[in-house]
C-alpha cells in the first residue's frame, strides 16, 4: 500500500528526514514510533500530499503522491497532528461538509454520518459546535472524518496526545477495530501505546530509520532488565551479582536488610530461572523477581547501540 | 462543481458563524446612509451636472468603504486555516489547489456584494421619491453596480493573496491594506498628468481606480476599465494560487 523510497526532506539547513525507506502491506496496523522531532509527523505530511519531500519517492496503492496528489487524496484519510477542527462548525455540519468535499454521493452521505458519527461515539454530540466539545470528543470527531470516505488508507497523527486513560483506550479499541479493512499508520511516541495496537512498527530517529519490522522481534534484540530483591549483606549480594554474570549489575540496599539489584544488560534469554535457582543455594529469601517492561528509551539506547556496533 | 459549492458555502458561513460578519455588515450600512445623506443634503435644491451615482463616487464614502473593509472581508480567508490547522486537512481532501482559491475568492466576494445591497436600496428610494428618472438613471445604477462588482474582484484577490502570505491575520489585513492603499493612491498621480500624453501620464491615468469608476458611475462601460480590473484580478489570483501551491515544491 505505501512504499517508501529514500526519503529525504530539508527544511533550509536542518535535515528532517534521511533518506528514509520502509513499505506498508495492505491490511496492515503499522506504528510509527519516535521521539518528538523524529520526522513522524514530516513523513506523515508528505505521505498524505501534503507538502513534498526533497528528494525520494513515495507511493501510495501505486500512485506517486507528488505526481498524482488527487489519486491518493482520494483514497486516503487523514487526522494531522493536534487535530485541526473548525471550532465554529456543528459536528454534524463538518461531517456533512467533509463529506462534500470528499466527494460522498448524497444519499449515501446521510448514512455515512450516521455511521462513522455511531463508530466513534459522537452520535450523542452531533449538534453541539465543536468548540465547546471536550479534547476527547474532539479526538473522535476527527477519527470520524478520517473514517468518512472509507478510505483504504487512515493515517492518524498522535491520535491519542492529551487523552486521559479511558479516551486512550477508546480510540485504541476504534483503531484495532480498523485492522483488516484498512492499512492504517499510526504515530506516537508512547511504546506501550504502539505496542498495543500495532502489528508492525516503524522506527525513527532524528530523521533517519532506525529499524522497522514487527515488534516483538525488534524488542528481543533489545537488553532487557532484570530486578531481583533478595535479603542477603550489601557486600555479599555484590559479589553474587558479579558472580552471576548477567552484564552489568547495580545493587542498592533497601529498608529490612533486602537489596536490590538490577542487571541492566541481562541477554534476551531469559535469566531468571538462574537467578532464583542461585538465590535459593545460598539460601537468601528472594521478594521480588521480575523482567522490567523496556521504555521507548530503553529501546532507542539498545537500537542505536547496536547501530554503531555492527557499523 | 458540488466541491466547490461546498467550499463556497463554508466560506460564506464562516462570515456568519460569529459577530464579526454582523458588525462589518452594521458598520458598512452606517457608512453608506451617511454617505448618502450627506450627497443629498449638499445637493438639496442645487442644480447639478452629474448623476447622483457619479456625486456619490466622487465622496470619500466608497472609497473609505472600499480600502477599509476589504482587508477585513479576505484577511481571514487562508490565514485563519492555517493558523488552525485545518489547513492540512481541507488541501489534503480530495479538491484542487485552484479549487481552494477561487472558493475563498468567490466566498469574499459575494460577502462583498452583500455589504453593497444598502446602497442599492438607498438609491431606489431617492429614484422612488424624486420620480425622475434622469436622476437616477437605472442604466447608470447597473454600470455602477459592475464598477463595483470589478472593484471588488481586484480587492478580493489582492486580498486573498494577503492573506495567503501569512499565519497571522493581523498582518494579513494590515498588508492587504498597504497593498490596495497603494494601487488607490498611485491613481492619484494622474491629477498631474493632466493634457500630457507622455507613457508616464498615460500609466497613470490607467491605473486611477477613481476615474475607472467616475466613468462607470457615468453610465459608461470602459473596456480598458473592464480588462484593467480582470487582468489585475487574474494576476493575484494566479500569485495566490502559486503562493498555495509553494508547500508542494521542493
Amino acid at each position: 500500500m505505501i512504499e517508501v523510497q529514500n526519503l529525504t526532506k530539508r527544511y533550509g539547513q536542518h535535515v528532517a528526514l534521511d533518506g528514509v525507506s520502509f513499505s506498508v502491506g495492505r491490511g496492515e496496523v503499522v506504528g510509527f514510533l519516535g521521539p518528538n522531532g523524529a520526522g513522524k509527523s514530516t513523513t506523515m505530511r508528505i505521505l498524505t500530499t501534503f507538502i513534498a519531500a526533497t528528494s525520494g519517492t513515495v507511493r501510495v496503492g501505486g500512485d506517486c503522491v507528488f505526481e498524482q496528489p488527487m489519486r491518493v487524496r482520494k483514497r486516503l484519510g487523514y487526522m494531522p497532528e493536534n487535530n485541526p477542527l473548525p471550532l465554529d462548525l456543528r459536528v454534524a455540519d463538518y461531517l456533512k461538509f467533509r463529506a462534500q468535499l470528499k466527494r460522498l454521493a448524497n444519499g449515501d452521505s446521510a448514512n455515512r454520518i450516521a455511521g462513522v458519527m455511531e463508530q466513534c461515539g459522537v452520535a450523542d454530540v452531533a449538534g453541539r459546535f465543536i468548540g465547546q466539545l471536550s479534547r476527547g470528543y474532539r479526538q473522535r470527531v476527527g477519527m470520524a472524518d478520517a473514517l468518512l470516505g472509507k478510505p483504504e488508507l487512515i493515517v492518524l497523527d498522535e491520535p491519542t496526545a492529551g487523552l486521559d486513560p479511558n479516551q486512550v483506550r477508546s480510540v485504541r479499541k476504534l483503531v484495532r477495530d480498523l485492522a483488516g479493512g484498512h492499512t492504517v499508520l499510526i504515530s506516537s511516541h508512547i511504546l506501550s501505546e504502539i505496542e498495543m495496537t500495532c502489528d508492525r512498527v516503524v522506527i525513527l530517529h532524528e530523521g533517519r530509520l532506525l529499524a522497522s519490522g514487527a515488534l516483538d522481534e525488534l524488542m528481543a534484540k533489545a537488553n532487557a532488565a532484570i530486578v531481583a530483591e533478595v535479603r542477603a549483606p550489601l557486600t555479599d549480594a555484590k559479589e553474587w551479582a558479579t558472580q552471576l554474570a548477567l552484564g552489568q549489575a547495580e545493587c542498592a540496599e533497601q529498608p529490612g536488610g533486602y537489596v536490590r539489584c538490577r542487571f541492566t544488560d541481562a541477554k534476551s534469554t531469559d535469566a531468571r530461572e538462574k537467578i532464583f535457582s542461585s538465590a535459593s543455594e545460598r539460601g537468601w529469601p528472594l521478594r521480588e523477581l521480575s523482567r522490567q517492561a523496556q521504555s521507548l528509551e530503553d529501546l532507542f539506547v539498545s537500537l542505536t547501540r547496536g547501530k554503531e556496533a555492527g557499523e | 462543481m458540488s466541491v466547490f459549492r461546498a467550499l463556497v458555502r463554508r466560506e460564506l458561513s464562516a462570515f456568519f458563524q460569529g459577530p464579526t460578519g454582523f458588525i462589518t455588515i452594521a458598520a458598512v450600512l452606517f457608512l453608506i446612509g451617511l454617505g448618502f445623506v450627506i450627497v443629498l443634503s449638499g445637493l438639496n435644491g442645487q442644480a447639478t451636472p452629474m448623476p447622483v451615482t457619479q456625486v456619490f463616487y466622487s465622496t470619500y464614502f466608497f472609497w473609505l468603504i472600499l480600502l477599509l473593509i476589504a482587508p477585513i472581508i479576505t484577511m481571514r480567508s487562508f490565514a485563519m486555516e492555517r493558523a488552525s490547522g485545518t489547513y492540512e486537512s481541507l488541501m489534503t481532501a480530495p479538491v484542487g489547489d485552484w479549487q481552494v482559491v477561487l472558493a475563498k475568492f468567490a466566498g469574499a466576494l459575494i460577502f462583498y456584494m452583500i455589504l453593497w445591497m444598502p446602497l442599492l436600496v438607498c438609491s431606489l428610494v431617492v429614484r422612488f421619491y424624486v420620480g425622475e428618472s434622469a436622476v437616477l438613471g437605472l442604466g447608470q445604477m447597473a454600470t455602477s453596480a459592475l464598477g463595483i462588482l470589478l472593484v471588488g474582484c481586484l480587492y478580493m484577490s489582492m486580498g486573498c493573496f494577503a492573506s495567503a502570505l501569512t499565519l497571522n491575520q493581523a498582518v494579513a489585513a494590515v498588508s492587504g491594506f498597504a497593498m490596495g492603499a497603494a494601487l488607490f493612491f498611485t491613481g492619484f498621480f494622474s491629477y498631474f498628468a493632466d493634457d500630457r500624453s507622455d507613457w508616464i501620464s498615460q500609466l497613470a491615468r490607467h491605473v486611477s481606480l477613481t476615474n475607472h469608476m467616475e466613468s462607470f458611475s457615468r453610465g459608461v462601460i470602459d473596456l480598458g476599465a473592464v480588462i484593467f480590473f480582470l487582468s489585475l484580478t487574474a494576476l493575484f489570483l494566479y500569485l495566490t494560487h502559486k503562493v498555495v501551491e509553494s508547500r508542494r515544491w521542493k
